[in-house]
């Protein structure tokens, strides 16, 4: 923040020569991070879009040709007159991978934000072991997402699960039932499993935003007489909103992105295959490398889409204040 | 005895660099069962023999996953790996990035089945060295067909009753986590093989003919799927729409099912001493369909062993696939991971047909066996297979009818091909 705040202030005092000391020092300190970002975020992220517009394949990168728009969309007419349309924006399999990514983005993250809330306020509270507890309730997110992800598959298992078993000790259920193979239990099932692994990232984020709000507003609210329930409406959440915001958006991101627990979790079926399994699919296990990197490209630019649309309509504040 | 055999590997790579010839090698491989472990056992012989250090990469046995990684590191010209286990039908996407065997195997190649060497030879260079190959079976349980009076299924028909009666009598007297049968169901590679047998079983073709004829929209194939979708929840576990091999033997082996279909590899497993199973079931041919005329039909399998181009131990690495896939090696695989081999010989190994006897009964059956359209599509095979387990796996999951779903994929492999595969 401090580095946007010099940014900005030559406008209204150009030409102090401190404030260009200033500025100079903050491209030195910046320079290393923006060159590894090009290297490691940039170059990359172009070479896809690059590889989007042209006939690649894994075997033959290097002879690709530039082809156009023909990967997300080709328009051919057929001697009888007939169009043809093509490609990636008239895949239907894509659009479905599309509308699987959405929906589980937007059913995760509003349960985890939920969730994470109630427990960052139990968090906040003041209670013995209150640190062991913050520490404990971090360990499914530092689990490696396709350890969890493999050891959730066993526990879901039909057969042997431990799930099924202890439901059906407890009579919730009659048979036992294949969580993974359905295509809607699967979906159940993996959102079970986000939740569980990534609420915790959500309540550390929302426990840092609900330590920022002074004490005294609470103190005050006590000594007025107002109803807990209304001090969280009326003073807790407006306060805790901005880091709820970042939050969200955060988790939205990895959201749209989710591979690792779909790929492990699920059959490999259109009805829960998402963006990433998409192309990676077509990238590496088809010989279709051109058309994977469109897909790429395509989700690269639906979040882009998401991500600017959330920020002016949720007026999203990056710079810390409100 | 871990930090013994650790010091005695680290003071051996000592040894190993100071000497003139030694190279270290690696090999990549995802299997089933102990595939890993038999491995090891003849990497441990070839090691002694020769002096070179083999280091297994382990992958995860879908062999869907194995592809994706591999074809990754090849297009990146990795140089880590030597040696790939590739599955019989990858010969023809991976032939440009893979050695020519032809020369170097000369001297040996005439001894193993003249189909398979086929099935790797791509423009006439040999890209893989046969090391097993597979047909799968139709595992039941003796005792339990015994105690019913049945006999082993001829038709996919009587599977069906049989596995249903025996499965309801059975729960009732008590062992209530009994199922009829069970297969691979899950959207992979493996639903490609196990519906494939349906449909060339019931008369319905192979998918893609061999001269690239789009067959899969008929009536037959349709019936077949259908009649799959019924045994779901009925005969076999719903789970099984997310089963692979393994977790289809996890139920078998813990005594769970009376039926499965599986590779040659569960029945050595299945008569291991930590087995429910136990010197209880047997294998026969899968069946056929119900109609005059239907046969019988098991998908070819099989894995072979190639040699990366980029690889700086060639020499080397062409030794280590020559040794592994040697007679007495494949003795040693088809004794201890009931691997079916490819040299002709070892079909009439008394050893061999003492402590597995499923092997030279099983010849017939490989000879017979129905080959994935991967020779006629080519490098578009993954793709056609992918559109066709999906296909499947939604009908048999009960997303939409068979017909509806064939002619769905008829659509889409029309459009993949295009002019030609």
């Amino acid at each position: 923040m401090a580095v946007a705040e010099s940014l900005d202030m030559p406008v209204a005092k150009a030409g102090s020569e401190l404030i260009r000391q200033r500025v100079r020092a903050a491209w030195i300190f910046l320079a290393p991070m923006l060159v590894v970002l090009a290297m490691v975020a940039g170059w990359p992220l172009l070479r896809s879009i690059y590889f989007s517009f042209t006939n690649a394949s894994l075997t033959n990168i290097e002879g690709a040709q530039w082809i156009g728009f023909e990967n997300y969309l080709s328009v051919t007419t057929l001697k009888s007159g007939r169009v043809i349309y093509d490609g990636l924006l008239v895949d239907p399999l894509w659009w479905q991978s599309v509308w699987n990514t959405v929906r589980f983005s937007v059913v995760s993250v509003v349960m985890e934000t939920i969730i994470g809330m109630m427990v960052a306020l139990v968090l906040n509270a003041e209670f013995r072991g209150r640190g062991i507890v913050r520490a404990a309730i971090l360990i499914p997110w530092a689990i490696p997402t396709i350890v969890s992800a493999k050891m959730w598959a066993w526990m879901l298992n039909d057969q042997f699960g431990i799930i099924n078993d202890i439901l059906l000790h407890l009579g919730l259920i009659s048979t036992k039932i294949a969580w993974t193979a359905n295509a809607d239990t699967a979906m159940l099932a993996v959102l079970v499993v986000d939740i569980w692994k990534t609420t915790p990232f959500m309540a550390l984020l929302i426990l840092a935003g609900l330590q920022m709000i002074p004490g005294d507003i609470y103190e005050a609210a006590k000594i007025d007489g107002v109803h807990p329930i209304k001090v969280f409406w009326k003073v807790t959440l407006p306060l805790v909103r901005p880091a709820l915001m970042v939050a969200v958006i955060f988790r939205m991101l990895d959201a749209l992105r989710i591979f690792d627990l779909i790929y492990v979790l699920t059959a490999n079926n259109s009805q829960t295959k998402t963006m990433s399994v998409f192309a990676r699919e077509n990238l590496f296990d088809f010989d279709k490398f051109a058309y994977g990197s469109a897909a790429s490209t395509m989700l690269f630019l639906i979040l882009t889409v998401i991500t600017v649309v959330y920020i002016i309509v949720g007026k999203v504040n990056f710079e810390g204040g409100r | 005895m871990k930090l013994r055999s650790a010091l005695l590997g680290f003071a051996a790579s000592f040894v190993m660099l100071a000497g003139a010839d030694a190279a270290n090698l690696q090999i990549v491989s995802g299997d089933t069962g102990n595939g890993l472990a038999v491995l090891r056992e003849k990497l441990d012989l070839f090691e002694k023999a020769t002096g070179n250090k083999v280091t297994i990469v382990p992958m995860p046995s879908s062999t869907t996953d194995q592809f994706g990684q591999y074809k990754l590191w090849l297009a990146a010209g990795n140089s880590d790996i030597d040696v790939y286990q590739t599955d019989v039908i990858w010969a023809p996407q991976l032939a440009e990035q893979l050695v020519d065997l032809t020369d170097a195997t000369k001297d040996v190649i005439g001894q193993h089945f003249p189909s398979i060497v086929e099935s790797q030879t791509v423009n006439g260079k040999l890209v893989a060295m046969p090391l097993f190959t597979d047909a799968p079976a139709l595992y039941y349980r003796k005792d339990l067909l015994e105690k019913y009076g049945k006999t082993p299924p001829k038709t996919w028909e009587e599977l069906a009753a049989t596995a249903k009666e025996i499965q309801d009598k059975e729960r009732e007297a008590g062992s209530k986590d009994i199922w009829g049968f069970v297969f691979q169901g899950n959207a992979y590679e493996g639903l490609t093989c196990n519906a494939l047998e349906w449909v060339k079983s019931n008369g319905g073709g192979q998918i893609v003919e061999a001269d690239g004829t789009i067959s899969i929209n008929n009536p037959k194939a349709a019936a077949a799927l259908e009649a799959v979708k019924g045994w779901v929840n009925n005969i076999s576990p719903p789970g099984v729409l997310a089963y692979q091999e393994e977790e289809a033997r996890g139920v078998w082996q813990t005594g769970n099912a009376v039926f499965m279909r599986n590779w040659p590899y569960a029945y050595g497993l299945g008569n291991g001493a930590d087995s429910a199973v136990k010197d209880k079931f047997d294998v026969v041919p899968l069946p056929a369909g119900s109609a005059e005329g239907d046969k019988s039909a098991a998908t070819l399998g099989g894995w072979n062993l190639a040699v990366s181009k980029y690889s700086k131990n060639q020499k080397e690495a062409i030794e280590m696939v020559k040794f592994l896939a040697s007679k007495d090696m494949q003795k040693l695989q088809a004794m201890k991971a009931s691997n079916l081999p490819t040299i002709i010989d070892l079909y009439d190994d008394a050893d061999i047909a003492k402590t597995v006897p499923i092997i030279p009964r099983w010849k017939e059956v490989f000879l017979n066996a129905v080959p994935r359209p991967s020779a006629p599509t080519k490098v578009k095979y993954n793709e056609v297979s992918s559109n066709f387990w999906t296909a499947v796996h939604n009908t048999i999951s009960g997303n939409g009818s068979a017909a509806d779903n064939l002619e769905l994929l008829e659509a889409q492999l029309t459009k993949l091909k295009g002019a030609s595969w």
